[in-house]
């Protein structure tokens, strides 16, 4: 596992929770046994990089502080799992899957599309701050590849064109639809599924 | 082919309301307190006379795996913890239960929790799974406000809690001790065994961490009863499987069948065929990316099941089966995966740490031809130095698609080497 290296980032000299956080925390923290404390250290990281958009060395100090553990348990976390963005990143963080399934559905073709657009490479961010892409391995919608996911949302069995249109709304301030681009239900075979087929699609979707 | 009347998962395609109200119509929590009535040690002596072997890619007898938990505490509660990390590359499976039918998840862990005596389950999600967090997450407020988890559970008169626990990127928290580490907060490193997690797991407690479909399957086993599922399927090799199908196929999807489908039949009733037609096909990763490929003439009529594929020197591991007809570039798709275990190694073990990216330097030359053919011997004799090595099994996991590659595919990672050679003899 690499470590991410953030020699090159300016930090903050401090960082504090918002108020409606810090009660969101004593939540999170009660979810885990007395003296277990040091669990809820994943979701507050998460929380900081939620309100500060990335998260500094300062946020991390004052996890430990909330969680009674020593800074440098929290930084190992910080640094080992692929999620934490220890330097800032664009608006939308585009993550194209680049595994083998993926990638025999042309996931090659998404990176290279999102380079001549974006006019940006791999952990860079475009000059406006809308927009940074990265690879990453296997997110899990294989049935669906190729597919990216950006900030917390998963885009699937695009197209370079089809993700043009993601990008366009996301640059012209709309939400795009969720989801598989090319009018597939989650992971039902296209044109319909081959079993279950005596129940309605009685559910929207659309608002989930 | 499976009928309709015996799938467990009827809402892997959403096609009705995955809250409480679309799951109670799906018989989910219909009278949860008479399957508990029965008391723990009948439930696990269902789920054993089941034959249910765990969904997550080992094929551990589940019911046998519950009985290992203590009957009596020693002053230490117990935990279960369910494995949502899902990252083998090539599955999808489990997202599909925890975001169209999280109820199912949530009442399985109720009565896998009740049956080990555990006092609370908690739910681990890999981190980008973030809609599929949110819906588990709802479920479990819905089952709480409803009085089916928590204090009193369902009016067993049995308390148990249920939590959501978000990971943050790191396919290696699949490895249960992983999980438990990040679960206290942690790096997801591996601890060394034993002690075994239902000896000394989270929070040093006896602890039991399964997959997500094998929870899930569990409340409709013992509805329809052991024999039911055990009458499904091969011997040994029982009951219904979700099938995640990737790769060149005309219509990749999940799907659930009956255990030991043969694989064509899979793929051609379910997923439109290979890409090309069945003649085009040029090799199938059937467990997803940590069991060895096979060739199209292993494929023609081998069975989905753990001791078929295991008799071919493959493996059914997570089901996720990844399709390459003959446009695909094996050495390439490969050098994917190795570039995969690279990435995910999480250091600890100086064989997989070094290793994995040994393998991934040599098979980028590989890709190009660019080595002599004596080098596939030395990556293969890395690949063994490597292999059962290691604290946990991604040692394994890296070496296993290579030697799946040359087993079958030797020749064709020879004539590239050839080719090259010819290339630049001729510049």
């Amino acid at each position: 596992m690499s470590a991410p290296s953030n020699t090159d980032v300016v930090q903050p000299d401090s960082f504090a929770f918002t108020a409606e956080n810090l009660e969101a925390a004593k939540k999170i923290i009660a979810k885990y046994p007395d003296g277990r404390q040091p669990s809820a250290v994943m979701p507050l990281l998460d929380m900081a990089q939620r309100q500060h958009g990335w998260i500094p060395r300062a946020a991390m100090d004052v996890i430990a502080g909330m969680l009674d553990m020593a800074p440098i348990r929290v930084y190992e976390v910080a640094t080992f799992y692929s999620m934490y963005n220890l330097k800032p990143v664009g608006k939308y963080l585009i993550q194209v899957c680049r595994t083998t399934p993926c990638w025999l559905r042309g996931s090659d073709s998404l990176s290279g599309f999102l380079h001549k657009k974006l006019g940006v490479g791999f952990k860079e961010v475009t000059k406006d701050g809308m927009f940074s892409v990265m690879e990453v391995e296997c997110l899990g919608a294989c049935c669906n590849a190729p597919m990216v996911q950006i900030n917390d949302d998963f885009y699937e069995d695009l197209t370079p064109e089809l993700l043009g249109q993601v990008l366009d709304d996301l640059a012209a301030g709309k939400q795009p639809k969720k989801g598989p681009q090319n009018g597939r239900r989650g992971s039902m075979a296209e044109g319909g599924a081959t079993t279950l087929k005596d129940i309605p699609l009685t559910y929207d979707m659309a608002g989930d | 082919m499976l009928q309709d009347q015996d799938r467990i998962f009827k809402n892997i395609y959403c096609q009705d309301d995955w809250r409480l109200a679309g799951a109670r119509r799906r018989g989910i929590w219909d009278n949860t307190k008479a399957l508990l009535d029965v008391g723990p040690d009948k439930i696990i002596d269902d789920i054993k006379a089941s034959e249910l072997r765990g969904r997550g890619g080992a094929g551990f007898p589940t019911g046998m795996k519950w009985s290992f938990m203590p009957k009596q505490s020693d002053g230490r509660p117990s935990y279960l913890v369910v494995n949502a990390d899902e990252s083998e590359p090539g599955t999808c499976k489990d997202r599909e239960i925890l975001r169209f039918d999280p109820h199912m998840l949530i009442e399985g862990c109720l009565i896998a929790g009740f049956a080990m005596r555990c006092v609370a389950a908690y739910i681990y999600v890999r981190g980008e799974f973030y809609q599929e967090a949110m819906h588990v997450q709802a479920a479990i407020d819905e089952a709480y406000d409803a009085g089916l988890i928590g204090k009193n559970a369902s009016g067993s008169g049995y308390n148990f809690d249920v939590f959501l626990h978000r990971g943050a990127g790191a396919y290696i928290c699949g490895e249960e001790s992983a999980l438990i580490e990040s679960l206290e907060g942690k790096k997801g490193q591996p601890r060394l065994k034993p002690p075994f997690p239902a000896a000394c797991g989270l929070y040093g407690s006896p602890t039991t961490v399964n997959n997500v479909e094998t929870i899930a399957v569990t409340p409709t086993i013992l509805r329809r009863g052991p024999t039911w599922f055990a009458g499904l399927g091969r011997p040994k090799n029982v009951g219904t499987k979700l099938f995640c199908v990737s790769g060149h196929v005309n219509k990749p999807c999940n799907v659930e069948e009956e255990m030991g489908i043969p694989l064509r039949e899979l793929i051609d009733k379910h997923c439109g065929g290979v890409r090309g037609g069945w003649d085009n096909l040029l090799a199938v990763i059937p467990g997803g990316s940590s069991v060895p490929m096979l060739p199209k003439s292993i494929c023609d009529d081998v069975l989905m099941d753990f001791d078929s594929l295991r008799a071919v020197q493959s493996g059914l591991g997570t089901a996720a089966v990844i399709v390459m007809d003959k446009s695909t570039d094996l050495i390439e798709a490969i050098t994917r995966f190795a570039h995969f275990y690279m990435h995910e190694s999480c250091g600890q073990c100086t064989p997989c740490r070094e290793g994995t990216g040994w393998m991934f330097r040599i098979m980028t030359r590989f890709v190009k031809g660019d080595a002599d053919p004596s080098e596939i011997d030395m990556l293969l004799e890395i690949s063994k130095q490597i292999e059962g090595h290691t604290i946990c099994a991604l040692g394994d996991a890296a070496a296993w698609p290579i030697q799946g590659l040359m087993r079958h595919f030797r020749p064709v990672v020879e004539q590239r080497m050839r080719d090259f050679r010819g290339r630049q003899a001729a510049e």
